[in-house]
C-alpha cells in the first residue's frame, strides 16, 4: 500500500478558509509537545505565549509596534508572490529604505520642518524600490533566479548599514557605540498613544493593506498580477508583459518594505543603528502566506505573528524558555500553513498494491 | 452484451486479448465503465470514440501504464496482471504513442538501444533495425540524428522500436494525426503487411475514412462505455459518426462564395528568426485575406503554425511595421492589445494556459481577452481602471447562451469545462465582438464532433457577414470543409492560397510534405 496525493477536480472552498486555522491549531499542538519535552507545563506555556499579552496594555502596544513592519512588508510581498515573483529579499529592501530615508536627518540633523517627515517616508520608499529593482532587472533582462539574488542582496544591505553606522555616520558623541545622532523631533514619527512605543507606521500599514486589497481585487492592474502569476502565457495573450510585471512587483514590494524600514527608524529607534535588521523581512514571508496572500488576511496574520514575538519574550522572562523557541514556533507555523494549503488542491489517497485487486 | 463480430477470422478460437468489465475510476469520473473488448489474431481492430470517450484510459490499462479499478485482462485465454509497460512488452504487446518519446540529440540506433538491456551490442541493434526497416517498407537511416528527422520518419523510429520486440499485438494511438496523406498511405501498407503476418493491431482513431479502409472490426466507446461494435467496411462515415457521437451531426451550411471584398489583412515578406532551438523560423511569408474569405492554412504540426499565429496576433511583434497591414494600417510594430483595438481577434491553439487561465472563472477569462478592445465598457473610473464586473458578467452570459456552453456552475473555472465547451466559449468570446479579422489556430482541436460543427458554422457565418478569417488547422477535413481558399505551411514557408474548388487533397498533401526529403 502506498500514499498518493491526488488532485481534486475542484479546489476545496471550505479548506481554503479553514486551512490557516488548522495550521494554527497544529502549531499549537506541536508547540505543546515541544514545551512538554522541554519540561514545562504546556498549558501554562501556551497561556503565557498567546493569551497573557492580550490583557497587558504594554504588551498590546508592543504587538502593534511589531505588527507594523510585518504587515507593511507582507502586503507588498503578497503582490509580488501572486504575480509569480519570489522576492525573498524584503529584509534588504527594508534596511536600504531605512538607510536612504534616514539620510536627511543624518546630514541635516538640525533642520526642522513639517515637510521633513513626508520627505523621509518618500525617500525610504524610493530607497526600498531601488533596492528591489536590482533583482527585478536581473531577472527580466538576464533571466537570473530572483530568489538567490534578492536573498544575497540582504547580506549586502546588512553589511552596508553596519559599516555606515560604525564609520562615516557614527555619532561622535556616541561613546563609541555604533549608531548615528538621534533625530530631532520633527524627524520622529509620532506615537499612536502618548507614552507608547507604537507609532503612526501602524496607520500606514492598515492603509497600505486596504489599498493593495482594492488594487488586487478591483482593478485591471490587480487582474494582471493574478493572470501573470497563474499563467504567464495566457498573460502574454492578454497583452500583459511579464517583464514589466517583475519590475512593478519588486519595486512595489520594495517600496513598502522601505517604508516599513524608515517608519521603524523614525518612529521607534529615532536614529539609524546596527540593530535595525531584526528579521521582519523574513518573518513577513510567513505573514504573507498565513494571510493567504490576501492583504486583509495579512492584517490578522501580522498581529498573530507579532503576538508570538511578544509572548515569546514574556515566556523567556517568566518561564525561562529560550527565545529560540519563538523562531521554532514561526518555522512550524509556516510549515503547517504550506502543508495545509496542499490539501486545498489535493487529497490523500491510499493506493492498495494492484495484485490484491485484479489477480 | 457481447457484440457479434462479423469477420473472416475464426470466431471460435481463443481471442489473443480479451478485456472483461474494465472499470477505471478517477475521483468522481468513471473514465472506463465495464468495458469489454475482444481482439483476435490477425485483425486490425479499430477503437473509435470522441475525445474523452475513454479510449486512452483503456489503452493505457492494456499497456500496463494504468491499473484498472475493476476487471480482468486475458491474454490467449489466461488472466494476466499488467503492472507496468515492461510486463506488457514481455507478453508481446507493443505500443506506438501519439506523442513520441525520442531523444532528439541521439541517433535512431541509440534511441532504440535505450529501450533494451544495456548488454545488447549497438551493432546488433543497428543491423536488426536496418533489416526491419527494409522488410516492412519503412525507409530509415539507423545512424541519422532524430532531431533531423521529419515527424513521419520519427514515427517510423517508434514503429521499428516496437517491432524489435516482435510483438503479437501492436497498439497505435492516432497514428495519422501527424502525417501527410501520402505518409499515411505508406503507413497503411506497413500495417496491412503486419496483419498478413498474423499480428493483431489495435488502431485508435477518430478519422472514419481511414478506419473504413483499414479495419475489419470496430469497437465504439462513448462516455467510458462500449456502445457499439460493427464491421466498419459495412458502414458509411456518417453512420459511424452517429454511433460515435450518439446523435446525428448537423451538416455545415456553406454559403456560395460571393465576390471577394476589400483586403482586410495583408502580410508582406514576413520573416522571423526562431526564438529557440525548438522553434521554426518564418521565411518570407506573404498573404492577403479579403473580407468574406476563410483562408485555411494546412500543414503538419510543427512547421511554423504556432510561430505564425504569434506573429500575426502580435504576441511576437515585427521590426518592420509594414510586414503586417490591417485595413491599410501598418501594425507590425504593435502588440496584441493594439491589434485587438483595431478590431482583430485571436484564438490560440491551446485552450488552457494560453487562451484561458485554467483556475480563473469564465467572467475573468472573458476580461482576459477583451480588457483592451472593450476598455470603454469593461473598465470604469479611469485612471484607476476598475473592472466593470456587471458589464463583463453580462457579456459572459451572452456568449454562454449564443454558443450553448454547457457548464456545471454559474461561473466555473475554465478548467472545469470540457474541452469542447471551453472552446465554444473562447470562440464565442471573440465572435461576440464581431471582429473584422479573426485569426484562429486549430479551431476544433480535441473538440467533440457536435461542438466542432457548431464552431465551424460560426466561422463560416462570420465570414459570410463580411469579416476575414484566417484559419490554421492540421485537420484536412476541416480545411476542405470550411475554407474558401487553402494555403499550405511547410518548414516556415507559406504556399500561395488556391481556391478550394481548384485543389485536391493530393495536391495539398504534396505541399505539406514540401521540402522534406522523405520519399517513401
Amino acid at each position: 500500500m502506498r500514499l498518493e496525493l491526488q488532485k481534486r477536480p475542484q479546489s476545496s472552498k471550505a479548506l481554503a478558509y479553514l486551512s490557516p486555522f488548522i495550521a494554527l491549531g497544529l502549531t499549537l499542538v506541536a508547540g505543546a509537545i515541544m514545551f512538554t519535552l522541554l519540561g514545562k507545563n504546556p498549558a501554562t506555556a501556551l497561556y503565557t505565549y498567546f493569551v497573557e499579552p492580550l490583557f497587558d496594555p504594554w504588551a498590546r502596544d508592543q504587538i502593534i509596534l511589531k505588527a507594523t513592519p510585518l504587515i507593511l512588508i507582507a502586503v507588498g510581498l503578497a503582490v509580488c508572490f501572486r504575480s509569480g515573483n519570489w522576492n525573498i529579499g524584503a529584509e534588504g529592501q527594508y534596511l536600504f529604505g531605512g538607510m536612504v530615508g534616514a539620510m536627511i536627518p543624518i546630514y541635516f540633523n538640525d533642520w526642522q520642518s513639517p515637510l521633513l517627515l513626508p520627505m523621509m517616508m518618500l525617500m525610504g520608499m524610493i530607497g526600498g524600490a531601488l533596492y528591489g529593482y536590482i533583482p527585478a532587472i536581473l531577472k527580466s533582462r538576464f533571466g537570473t533566479n530572483e530568489i538567490l539574488t534578492s536573498l544575497m542582496l540582504v547580506y549586502v544591505a546588512q553589511q552596508l548599514v553596519d559599516w555606515l553606522v560604525r564609520v562615516p555616520w557614527r555619532n561622535p558623541q556616541g561613546m563609541g557605540f555604533p549608531g548615528t545622532k538621534s533625530f530631532n523631533e520633527s524627524a520622529v514619527l509620532p506615537d499612536l498613544m502618548a507614552g507608547g512605543d507604537a507609532h503612526y507606521g501602524a496607520v500606514f500599514a492598515i492603509l497600505a493593506a486596504v489599498l493593495m486589497w482594492f488594487m488586487l481585487s478591483k482593478t485591471l492592474k490587480g487582474f494582471e498580477v493574478t493572470v501573470l502569476g497563474q499563467s504567464p502565457r495566457a498573460g502574454r495573450f492578454a497583452g500583459f508583459s511579464a517583464r514589466q510585471m517583475t519590475v512593478f512587483a519588486f519595486c512595489l514590494s520594495g517600496a513598502l518594505a522601505g517604508l516599513a524600514g524608515i517608519a521603524e527608524v523614525s518612529g521607534s529607534v529615532e536614529k539609524l543603528d546596527d540593530k535595525l535588521s531584526l528579521g521582519y523581512g523574513f518573518s513577513a514571508i510567513i505573514v504573507a502566506f498565513l494571510g493567504r496572500l490576501n492583504p486583509l488576511g495579512i492584517i490578522a496574520a501580522g498581529f498573530i505573528l507579532a503576538l508570538s514575538y511578544i509572548g515569546g519574550e514574556s515566556a523567556q522572562i517568566m518561564l525561562g524558555i529560550s527565545d529560540r523557541a519563538t523562531r521554532v514556533f514561526q518555522g512550524m507555523l509556516l510549515f503547517f500553513v504550506l502543508a495545509c494549503d496542499t490539501f486545498i488542491h489535493y487529497r490523500v489517497r491510499f493506493i492498495p498494491t494492484p495484485n490484491k485487486v485484479n489477480a | 452484451m457481447k457484440p457479434a463480430a462479423k469477420s473472416n477470422i475464426d470466431q471460435n478460437s481463443v481471442p489473443l486479448l480479451e478485456a472483461r468489465g474494465i472499470t477505471k475510476v478517477f475521483g468522481d469520473l468513471r473514465a472506463n465503465d465495464g468495458v469489454d473488448l475482444v481482439i483476435r489474431e490477425g485483425e486490425i481492430h479499430a477503437l473509435l470514440g470522441e475525445n474523452g470517450a475513454g479510449k486512452s484510459t483503456l489503452v493505457k490499462i492494456l499497456f500496463g501504464s494504468l491499473q484498472p479499478t475493476e476487471g480482468t485482462v486475458l491474454w490467449n485465454g489466461t488472466p494476466v496482471t499488467l503492472r507496468s509497460p515492461s510486463e506488457a512488452r514481455a507478453l508481446g504487446i507493443g505500443m506506438v504513442f501519439q506523442h513520441f518519446s525520442l531523444f532528439e540529440a541521439l541517433t535512431v540506433t541509440e534511441n532504440i538501444a535505450l529501450s533494451f538491456d544495456s548488454d545488447v551490442p549497438q551493432r546488433h541493434i543497428e543491423q536488426q533495425a536496418g533489416d526491419l526497416s527494409i522488410q516492412y517498407g519503412l525507409p530509415l537511416d539507423p545512424s541519422a540524428i532524430v532531431g533531423d528527422l521529419s515527424v513521419g520518419q520519427r514515427q517510423r523510429v517508434e514503429i521499428i522500436r516496437c517491432l524489435m520486440q516482435d510483438p503479437k499485438l501492436i497498439i497505435l494511438d492516432e497514428p495519422t494525426s501527424v502525417l501527410t496523406p501520402q505518409e499515411a498511405d505508406t503507413l497503411f501498407e506497413t500495417l496491412l503487411r503486419l496483419r498478413d503476418e498474423g499480428r493483431s493491431i489495435l488502431y485508435i482513431s477518430h478519422r472514419l475514412n481511414e478506419v473504413k479502409q483499414l479495419c475489419s472490426r470496430a469497437t465504439i466507446m462513448r462516455h467510458g462505455k462500449v456502445v457499439d461494435a460493427c464491421d466498419p467496411r459495412e458502414e458509411t462515415a456518417s453512420t459511424l459518426a452517429t454511433k460515435m457521437v450518439g446523435a446525428s451531426i448537423a451538416n455545415l451550411v456553406v454559403q456560395p462564395p460571393k465576390d471577394r471584398g476589400d483586403i482586410v489583412l495583408s502580410i508582406r515578406n514576413l520573416s522571423m528568426d526562431a526564438a529557440n532551438p525548438f522553434a521554426v523560423a518564418l521565411r518570407d511569408i506573404s498573404l492577403d485575406v479579403h473580407a468574406g474569405e476563410i483562408i485555411g492554412i494546412a500543414g503538419i504540426a510543427g512547421n511554423g503554425q504556432g510561430e505564425f499565429f504569434a506573429a500575426v496576433s502580435g504576441e511576437d511583434m515585427q521590426e518592420d511595421a509594414e510586414s503586417v497591414v490591417l485595413e491599410g494600417v501598418p501594425i507590425g510594430h504593435e502588440g496584441i492589445s493594439q491589434r485587438r483595438k483595431r478590431a482583430a481577434a485571436f484564438i490560440p491553439e491551446e485552450r488552457l494556459g494560453h487562451g484561458a487561465v485554467p483556475q480563473m472563472v469564465l467572467t475573468d477569462n472573458m476580461f482576459l481577452a477583451r480588457h483592451a478592445s472593450d476598455a470603454d465598457e469593461f473598465q470604469k473610473s479611469q485612471p484607476l481602471r476598475v473592472i466593470a464586473r456587471n458589464v463583463v458578467n453580462a457579456a459572459t452570459k451572452r456568449v454562454v447562451e449564443v454558443m450553448d456552453v454547457r457548464k456545471s456552475a454559474e461561473n466555473p473555472p475554465a478548467a472545469a469545462l470540457s474541452g469542447g465547451n471551453l472552446q465554444k466559449f473562447i470562440v464565442g468570446r471573440e465572435l461576440d465582438r464581431t471582429p473584422k479579422l479573426l485569426v484562429v489556430n486549430q479551431p476544433t482541436w480535441g473538440v467533440d464532433a457536435g461542438a466542432a460543427a457548431h464552431i465551424r458554422q460560426a466561422l463560416i457565418d462570420l465570414a459570410a457577414n463580411g469579416s476575414a478569417v484566417l484559419m490554421i488547422s492540421q485537420d484536412l477535413d476541416e480545411i476542405f470543409e470550411a475554407s474558401t481558399s487553402i494555403a499550405v505551411m511547410a518548414d516556415g514557408r507559406l504556399s500561395p492560397p488556391v481556391l478550394v474548388g481548384e485543389t485536391s487533397r493530393e495536391d495539398v498533401g504534396l505541399l505539406m510534405a514540401g521540402g522534406q526529403s522523405d520519399a517513401a
